[in-house]
């Protein structure tokens, strides 16, 4: 199994979310997360000094899938969080070892 | 002059006194938007405090140290006893100001007044100043100062007898309050990390929402503050009054809004609403002698001052986070000289006034909070103000769930 970290732009969470649901991945943790990237902090003025905000504001999913369908939800990801400017984000996997649920106790159940 | 019966008079200036009250809410909303969101407490709780102080030292000192009647007409200082002492009968009614408010009535709207200086001050101090220090300022600030100069003018001391012109206190209010918040912000410093060496470094009030209500609350309250300030009824006084005083609003926030968008490129809405405030106090010294037109000249001045005094304060490297210094100090003292200009004064004797006012001010402001310094000191430690002063001096949030979440609240078993 799989854990598959997308970090994409907050506009695109929407598009991302209803296009997972398509393919039947319905179950996964969301955050609002900030960070730096080669993208520009937004530029904003206040009482008349100009400054960077200081942060590119970002949602991150976090879904567990098995192997067999990291590709599918990866490229269902991309597409649909794809602008093609800079500040895109990154999808980042790694192997997970358990996987538990709280409810039933059972093993190594996923999202996909 | 129409004839206006004794209880319309009154009644006008006991409504004018409300209006001057819901300023504090006013204040209050405008300086919480205005900081950030980890103060927000520390500022609604002196505000609070700044008008029940205001109050009760007015009561037993203030009134009769502004006012000590015709037998120190003309001096410098005069006091006419502790505590309020209602005149028998129709001395203190009918008969106390010709037919225009009772004793208590002039007791009640002037203690109103009275702390609003405070409440300028605590704009300027914000986020950084110890409370209790505070606190002790304000009560001596509103218990002597504040008094003593308001009797140079309205009490009938020297300065009304030079012909000085205040009507509803630009100078002897607004100014005073200014001069106190520079002083305070001289010695307390600059916020950490406001002005750094690769320039100034903003602090974002939290609230726009809330400092919008607290601007539009002021402009409400000012109605009272200026229509009460008429010291009648009379329908011609209070309408021009009116007048003047909407004019001043609104040319003193279309004045900033075009000044700063050249200045700064920016749609900046807090400077907006200190061009409403500063415009209000640019025409509170003269908004009886002042025509409709001058209004609106004077108004859109003060509205034009404010861009520059407020870059001007972060060169100096005085911090003050809701641009008190900006809208009370350069505007009242431009409102007290305009009438000098545009209204009924002279400008030599407003300038007389202004300096007058402000010496005697800023040098009591600073002697007391130089004390204070030396002793106990006026600014919370630098771990104080990064946690933020809610946590640190009060022990709560302004915003609990937000930011602490819905989690149980468990007493602490230490």
């Amino acid at each position: 199994m799989k854990k598959i970290e997308a970090i994409i732009r907050s506009s695109k969470f929407e598009i991302v979310k209803n296009e997972l649901s398509k393919i039947g991945a319905n179950f996964f943790t969301f955050f609002e997360v900030k960070g730096y990237g080669k993208q520009l902090a937004e530029h904003v003025v206040y009482r008349g000094v100009e400054y960077d905000v200081g942060y590119i504001a970002r949602m991150k999913i976090e879904i567990i899938v098995e192997d067999q369908n990291v590709k599918k939800v990866v490229d269902t990801i991309i597409s649909a969080a794809h602008t093609g400017e800079i500040g895109d984000g990154k999808i980042i996997i790694t192997s997970i070892d358990e996987i538990i649920s709280v409810r039933t106790g059972s093993i190594n159940e996923s999202a996909l | 002059m129409t004839e206006v019966p004794f209880v319309t008079n009154n009644l006008w200036i006991l409504i004018a006194t409300m209006m001057v009250f819901i300023m504090h809410l006013g204040f209050a909303t405008l300086e919480a938007g205005l900081v950030q969101q980890k103060n927000t407490v520390n500022i609604l709780f002196k505000n609070v405090m700044i008008l029940c102080i205001g109050l009760i030292t007015y009561f037993a000192v203030g009134f009769n140290l502004m006012y000590p009647g015709a037998d120190f007409a003309g001096g410098v200082l005069g006091f006419s006893g502790f505590g309020l002492s209602l005149p028998e009968g129709a001395a203190g009614l009918v008969d106390y100001a010709g037919g225009k408010y009772t004793y208590y009535t002039d007791f009640i709207f002037q203690a109103m007044f009275a702390a609003t200086c405070a409440s300028i001050v605590s704009g300027a101090v914000a986020e950084r100043i110890k409370l209790m220090p505070f606190l002790v300022f304000v009560t001596l600030f509103v218990l002597i100062s504040y008094p003593i100069t308001g009797m140079w003018k309205w009490g009938g001391g020297w300065l009304n007898t030079l012909g000085f012109i205040d009507f509803a206190g630009s100078t002897l209010v607004h100014s005073v309050g200014g001069w106190g918040a520079l002083a305070a912000i001289i010695l307390l410093g600059a916020r950490k990390g406001k002005y750094t060496e690769k320039g100034v470094r903003p602090i974002p009030g939290h609230n726009m929402p809330l400092a919008t209500i607290g601007a539009f609350l002021l402009w409400f309250g000012w109605f009272g503050f200026n229509g009460g300030s008429v010291l009648s009824a009379d329908p011609g006084a209070v309408s021009l009054v009116f007048v003047t005083t909407c004019l001043g609003a609104a040319a003193g926030a279309l004045a900033t809004f075009v000044v700063s968008y050249i200045k700064f490129k920016s749609l900046d809405h807090s400077m907006v609403l200190n061009g409403v405030l500063g415009g209000l106090v640019g025409i509170t010294a003269g908004a009886d002698g002042f025509t409709p037109g001058s209004a609106l000249i004077v108004g859109a001045i003060a509205g034009a001052i404010i861009p520059f005094s407020v870059v001007f304060f972060d060169k100096l490297k005085l911090d003050d986070p809701v641009g008190a210094t900006s809208v009370h100090l350069a505007c009242g003292i431009w409102g007290t000289l305009a009438v000098g200009i545009f209204g009924n004064g002279d400008i030599i004797t407003q300038l007389i006034g202004v300096l007058a006012i402000g010496a005697f001010t800023f040098t009591f402001a600073f002697l007391v909070l130089f004390i204070i310094k030396r002793t106990v000191g006026i600014r919370v430690s630098e771990d104080m103000e990064m946690k933020g002063l809610d946590v640190t001096e009060h022990e709560m949030s302004a915003y609990q769930n937000i930011e602490r979440g819905s989690y149980a609240m468990m007493v602490s078993e230490s």
